[in-house]
Order: C-alpha cells, then structure tokens, then sequence
C-alpha cells in the first residue's frame, strides 16, 4: 500500500500525550477528515499514547498518510518494548483495567477507528495499528 | 506550574477550559476545585469546555470525579458547551459521563445551577 508520508514521534512522558494529540489533529486535517473523524482518530490516539507510556514504559508512534486506490487513509502505529499485554482478550475488555484508569483505552479506541490491529507479546512489548479512511 | 484559571461568581465557581489539557493539569484543576469550593463554600460549580477539541478516558474520568466530589462537598456541578462531535466520540468510546449534569451552553447551565440551589433551599425548610 503506498504511504505518501510519514513521520515517528517519541511517545515517553505524559507532555507526549498531548503533542500526539496534536500532531495526528494536523495530519486527519491535511487529509480533509469531517470533524468527527478527526475527533475520533485524535481521541483513539490519545488513548493509545497514554498506554504505551503507562502500561509500555514509553514508545514510539509511527504516522502514516496512505493513498489505497481512491481512498485516502491515516495510520497510526504505537509501539513499546514494555511487559507486554498476557491476555489480549480480557485487556480489550471494556471496564478492565490493569492501571487504575476506566479500562476503556483498547476497547474504546477500537470503536473510533476503522482498522485495529494488536500484536502483544509478554516480556517483549506491544504494538498498536490503527487505521481511520476517509 | 501551569494553572487553570477558577473564577468566583457569588455561590458559584466558574471554569473555562481552554487549552488542551495534559494529564497534571487536569490532575491539579480537580484538586484546586476542591479546595476553592471548601474556602469559598461555594453551591455550584460551571465548567465550559466548549473550546475542548478531544476529551478522553482521563479528561472524562476528571469530569467524573469532579462532580462527584464537589456532590460530597454539597455543591452541584454542571459541565457545558461540549461540542457535538466531542459528544459522539464519548459516546462510541464508551463514555456516557455517569453523575456529570451538562447542559448546552454557559446560559442554561447557569439557570441549572441556579434551580437546583433554589430547590435545595425549599427542600431543607
């Protein structure tokens, strides 16, 4: 799938969170995402960063403008080399948190996007792939 | 360190939220309120939120928890102006604000806090 651009952005420590919030605004505007989508992929990334620095010990994101035929698409991939996730199915759970928040970062963020992908493996890290066309 | 402002209108306490909030800073406005409705005794509690462009999990979850402690403290809280698609995205994220009053706009949200106030006021004679 071609990607026309593409950018990866640190995501350590809490000032991180709302920089991604801001970055992935920018792109979904470059793209000409409604301002629902926009508020969807922004806040599924927002869920996802703060995971990836709490429960990951920090990551990266990777950023992507895709052109698929005549669709125009914004991937986001949150990777960490953290603890990894041990049961994927009970963590995309609504309610069930492992950190003390509302435990609707996975789950909720898989209802905000198009594509969800989540690929985990204890002692080694877990990468998040999410995907919103327009 | 960074601060949102917390205005004092008679009973009430006004917020305007409009810079796009980190974790600390939504952390720190709730214990600020706390501690302004505790000095000024204050009814009732206004939260504008109508230049929020995303509200997530934590920003909700602060929501909640300022309106339930205020509730303890014997002061109602009413969050206003959230924009529509702020709305659907709560909602699809699975976030209904549970205990949180809203009410669309500064204006109604001020005749809200004004109405459970009177109600108080007749139900404690």
């Amino acid at each position: 799938m071609p990607v026309l651009k593409s950018e990866v952005v640190p995501v350590d420590s809490e000032p991180h969170v709302v920089a991604v919030r801001q970055s992935v605004r920018a792109w979904s505007q470059e793209l000409g995402f409604s301002l629902v989508d926009q508020t969807k992929i922004v806040t599924a990334a927002s869920e996802l960063a703060r995971n990836t620095i709490k429960h990951g010990g920090g990551g990266t994101l990777k950023m992507e403008l895709l052109n698929e035929g005549i669709r125009k698409g914004l991937r986001l991939t949150f990777e960490d080399h953290g603890p990894g996730i041990p049961d994927i199915a009970l963590a995309m759970k609504d309610g069930y948190t492992s950190g003390g928040g509302l435990g609707l970062g996975l789950g909720g963020s898989k209802r905000l996007v198009n594509d969800f992908q989540l690929e985990s493996k204890v002692g080694q890290g877990t990468k998040v792939t999410i995907t919103r066309w327009k | 360190m960074e601060r949102i402002p917390i205005l004092r209108m008679g009973d009430f306490l006004l917020v305007t939220i409009q810079v796009d909030m980190h974790d600390r800073l939504a952390l720190a406005l709730q214990d600020d309120l706390t501690s302004r409705i505790s000095d000024t005794g204050a009814r009732g509690v206004l939260i504008d939120i109508s230049s929020l462009e995303t509200v997530d999990s934590f920003i909700g979850r602060m929501l909640s928890n300022i309106a339930s402690m205020s509730r303890v403290m014997d002061a109602e809280t009413v969050v206003v102006g959230m924009q529509p698609e702020v709305a659907i995205t709560l909602v699809e994220l699975g976030l209904a604000l549970p205990g949180v009053r809203t009410a669309l706009n500064v204006e109604r949200g001020m005749d809200l806090l004004r109405n459970s106030r009177q109600n108080n006021a007749w139900g404690r004679r």
